[in-house]
């Protein structure tokens, strides 16, 4: 693919966003910043019951009151969707039962928001409470009351059972073995932007327009479609820049399909932005997830074998949990060569805002769960625990156990900067009491290999059109929710064109007018939109030569494009500008308008299950956490980060360093005080205030390292950046804190009261831990056994054309 | 209740607008002017998405009512790019990479240039403790504060 051979002129060029501009201004506009002539103003009633039946709605009170213009319930869109075709178990309102507190049961138009505000205090629900369901453990125990009955029993919603080679005989070789339990606490997104949508029925058109701060405009315009009972080529979903999503605006709302249906009803234009505290509630967050992990060592650390299992407490709905369910032990195999691996989950609904994706989606958990036991491990065996990692390690160009295919793989370069910035050797185990370093290492996908509903079309296209002027636009549903799409697109189509990324007019996230792109979500754009627009460019480039060439009597392979010129290499004086050289194509060829398009490889795996993991390549990361650990109050403050990624190539390594410092801070709030708890069936900090998050004080500085191994199936080497240096940081912390302490706390967030308590214990003589003490009492069924790759783990698959 | 009448004087202009005696001075801005570049992170007072100046005084206006700042001189992020040129804050903003998502922008923009203004030579902690009432969900807040230290350098000219 796009590898860079040759010198760049603006890809791995520390220039500004493409959007910085009109974003330091506060002239970009948000979905809330949008308003159309007539537009009524949307509010959603919330359930204030975990779990009941609706035995009576009345909305004629508010009806009657002055200004309000329509009220809807559950009634109104009874029509199920979920994101996941396996999943079709939502509905814009509650039908009959609410599922948990927050939940919409109404929605009113209203010519004011004050109006609105006011009519939903007059709609009356009379609720019959059934008992609500709150954890793992009532979950799993009670099969009664079930909070759906499509599942095929009691309040288990998802399985997974796998067994690649045979993992008796990997722990008959094994040395030594060791068995661990972690919990790991759920958070929330908490993006700065409240959820927001605008919504316009066009009667005679037959048509709905919808504004929304979504990542996915293409699934939001298919479950409109489906729950409006409308085709989907009637729908037109238009993502405005999202502020802030994280995973979080991933799934098709509450709030936007309310706001259609109300534009539909009163044929004016309706707009619902949700509360902060609403924010909350619609959550699709990280799962809560108990974790138990046991694996089996040769006396020099090398494994032989693991099992994995998962219990992951989805909420009241699915979303994406059928894909979650499986990231919990997908890319265990991605870090470590496990010769025998054994991995169960089981996701349970319960009576909580459902569970979605946030950042590094499903997999920051069983990453926590896997660095920490190995830290311990370690101990155990007396090896330095960078040690343990580097005699486990992956490579590149090597298939795993469960049959995910590794291109580049940078985690040696990762973890040897690592342990040289940090000065790891120096200073683990040798800093004074309550000061700590910890490590650990982690690895993510570049998109996800197969999309949300089965296709197989492309999964992201681009069009490119080069005009008279020498104007160059680029169209891609891509939305920039922060990560950099916009300027990742403009990047890659001004290098191929030898232009600037200010150049380049862009189109993005409009179902009507862009060409697919599956979303923001799975760090896949990087590398899909990234490789879609590379293409789109080169092929208008060539038109772009082959007429210049003509002009300038020169053969086509002896042009380059670069500073806004088009010129001969051999001879830089024969040059023509870009636009002059466009007009020549444009008079030769016509309207020089190309696409690209790009699909994933084939997966490998054919198990099934192996839908989840699939990826054209992954990153991969090491980092190093030093703390201070205060043994009296408790407190952890960490002092520094080093983080090191394996980013194959950096388009722009302003963003990338960015994504890098994102993803630590919001690391770190989830695991030293970020929690999505509940009390009593209802949500214990739905505020910015109560709902403890890191503020500038807090951030520690951060040394962020950029491990080059140029992915040879990568835009110009790429590899994502925005989820994977997420995943590391977490359990670096808490061996770090162990490192401090000599506590270990298998808990997310690690909290003083946790610290003190472990510290309590050990000084009373105990082992010092504050964690899960039991693994639910849980049959999985009999794991599928699938065969390893042939000759594992030296199999080389056949590479693609 | 007949709404009341009330003087603002927004990034030089005047306006006079009817307001509910309920309504914050970001809903004011934000609904009646037209003015959308201050934004809604919480409605709260605790994230500083909506923070603006009033009377030089920096505020998060999502909290302060809109009749409380009758008579007063608004300063909101628009205010702050004079003749399409960026305010060396916004500058610093934008070539230190300090934006990502944006929504937290306005408000760390002004919550800067308010600290810029009444402390030209801050520290690291002192940009810091200046910005500890503004949340910003993407960046980590590192170049944030390298661009308010830029901007720092350079309003001061050295
Ligand atoms: S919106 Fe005013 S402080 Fe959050
Ligand atoms: S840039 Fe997104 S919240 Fe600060």
């Amino acid at each position: 693919m796009a590898s860079a051979r040759r010198s760049l002129n603006v890809v791995g060029k520390p220039l500004p966003r493409v959007d910085a501009w009109g974003k330091a201004t506060g002239r970009t506009r948000y979905a809330d910043d949008l308003s159309l002539p007539r537009m009524l103003y949307g509010r959603l009633l919330l359930s204030t019951q975990p779990h009941a039946l609706i035995k009576r709605i009345d909305v004629s009170r508010a009806l009657e009151l002055e200004g309000v213009v329509a009220v809807i319930t559950g009634r109104d869109v009874p029509v199920r969707y979920g994101i996941m075709p396996v999943g079709q178990d939502e509905t814009a309102l509650a039908v009959d039962k609410v599922r948990y507190a927050g939940e919409p049961v109404a929605a009113v138009a209203a010519l004011d928001e004050d109006t609105a505000e006011e009519a939903l205090s007059l709609i009356e629900v009379e609720y019959e409470p059934l008992r609500p369901i709150m954890s793992i453990e009532e979950a799993l125990r009670l099969p009664e009351p079930r909070i759906h009955d499509y599942v095929p029993a009691g309040n288990i919603h998802r399985l997974a059972s796998l067994e690649f080679g045979d993992v008796a005989q990997g722990f008959a070789e094994a040395d030594y073995v060791r068995e661990d339990l972690f919990f790991f606490q759920g958070n929330t997104h908490l993006p700065m932007e409240q959820h927001s949508a605008l919504a316009y029925w066009d009667p005679a058109e037959g048509k709905l327009t919808l504004w929304s701060s979504t990542q996915t405009p293409h699934y939001v315009q298919r479950a409109l479609a489906k729950a409006l009972e409308l085709p989907e080529n009637r729908v037109r979903v238009i993502a405005t820049p999202v502020g802030g999503g994280f995973g979080g605006k991933s799934d098709p709302f509450h709030h936007e399909i309310c706001a259609a249906k109300l534009s539909m009803l009163t044929g004016r234009p309706v707009k619902i932005t949700l509360t902060r505290e609403e924010v909350f509630y619609a959550h699709r967050g990280r799962h809560p997830e108990l974790m138990w992990v046991r694996t089996g060592v040769k006396r020099d650390g090398r494994i032989t074998a693991m099992e994995f299992q998962a219990f992951l407490d989805g909420g009241a709905y699915s979303s994406y949990g059928p894909a979650t369910t499986y990231y919990a032990g997908t890319f265990q195999t991605i870090t470590y060569r496990i010769p025998h691996y054994r991995f169960q989950a089981v996701r349970v609904f319960t009576n909580k805002p459902p569970c979605g994706p946030k950042r590094g989606h499903g997999t920051p958990q069983p990453r926590y769960a896997l660095e920490v036991h190995l830290d311990k491990l370690a101990h155990d065996l007396g090896l330095d625990p960078v040690e343990l990692r580097l005699r486990n390690l992956t490579g590149p160009n090597e298939v795993t156990v469960n049959w995910l295919h590794i291109t580049s793989n940078g985690l040696r370069q990762c973890i040897e900067r690592i342990v040289e910035a940090s000065g790891w050797r120096e200073k683990r185990g040798r800093l004074p009491y309550g000061r700590g370093i910890g490590f650990a290492v982690s690895a993510y996908m570049c998109g996800a290999g197969l999309p949300i509903y089965y296709n197989d079309m492309p999964h992201s296209e681009v069009q490119v059109k080069v005009d008279r002027s020498g104007n160059v636009t680029a169209y891609s549903m891509a939305i920039d929710i922060g990560q950099g799409s916009d300027t990742v697109i403009a990047t890659v189509v001004a290098e191929v064109l030898g232009l600037y990324p200010e150049d380049i007019r862009l189109v993005t996230a409009d179902t009507d007018l862009t060409p697919i792109d599956l979303g923001s979500y799975s760090s896949r754009v990087t590398m899909m939109v990234g490789n879609a627009a590379y293409e789109a460019a080169m092929k208008a480039r060539q038109l772009i030569f082959r007429a210049a060439a003509r002009e300038l009597g020169v053969p086509v392979r002896r042009l380059e494009a670069r500073d806004r010129t088009v010129f001969d290499r051999r001879d830089p004086s024969r040059a023509l500008p870009f636009a002059e050289a466009a007009r020549l194509a444009e008079a030769r060829f016509g309207l020089i308008s190309t696409i690209g398009s790009y699909r994933p490889p084939q997966r490998l795996g054919t198990y099934k299950g192996s839908g989840v993991g699939p990826s054209p390549a992954y990153s991969y990361s090491a980092c190093a956490v030093e703390v201070q650990c205060d043994p009296e109050t408790g407190e952890v403050k960490v002092e520094k980060v080093w983080l090191a990624h394996d980013i194959g190539r950096p388009i722009n390594p302003i963003l990338v360093e960015g994504q890098i410092e994102g993803s630590v801070y919001m690391a770190l709030g989830e695991v030293l005080m970020e929690e999505q708890a509940f009390r009593k069936g209802q949500h214990r900090a739905p505020s910015m205030l109560d709902y403890k998050s890191p503020t500038i004080k807090e951030m520690p500085p951060v040394v962020s390292i950029l491990v080059e191994t140029d992915e040879p199936r990568g835009p110009f080497g790429a590899k994502e950046v925005g989820q994977g240096p997420l995943l590391c940081v977490i359990p670096a912390v808490a061996n770090a804190v162990y490192d401090a302490l000599g506590v270990r706390i298998d808990e997310t967030p690690i909290t003083p009261e946790k610290v003190l308590k472990a510290l309590d214990e050990k000084a009373k003589g105990g082992p010092g831990r504050v964690g899960p003490e039991r693994k639910p009492d849980f049959a999985f069924r009999e794991p599928t056994r699938v065969e390893r790759p042939p000759g594992w783990p030296h199999y080389r698959p056949h590479e693609e054309g | 209740m007949p709404k009341r009448l009330i003087n603002l004087t927004v990034n030089g202009e005047a306006y006079e607008v009817a307001v509910e005696p309920w309504w914050s001075l970001l809903y004011t801005v934000r609904e009646e002017l037209g003015l959308t570049g201050s934004k809604e992170g919480c409605g709260t007072g605790d994230c500083g998405a909506c923070s603006m100046l009033v009377d030089g005084r920096l505020v998060t206006s999502c909290i302060m009512l809109a009749v409380e700042a009758d008579g007063c001189q608004v300063t909101t992020i628009e205010g702050l790019a004079t003749d399409g040129n960026l305010h060396p804050v916004q500058q610093a903003f934008v070539e230190k990479g300090a934006v990502q998502c944006g929504y937290c922008i306005p408000g760390m923009v002004m919550a800067a240039y308010d600290l810029l203004r009444r402390n030209p030579n801050p520290t690291l902690e002192e940009v810091r403790l200046g910005l500890a009432g503004n949340l910003c969900r993407c960046t980590g807040y590192a170049k944030i504060y390298e661009a308010v230290l830029a901007a720092a350098e350079r309003m001061r000219g050295d």
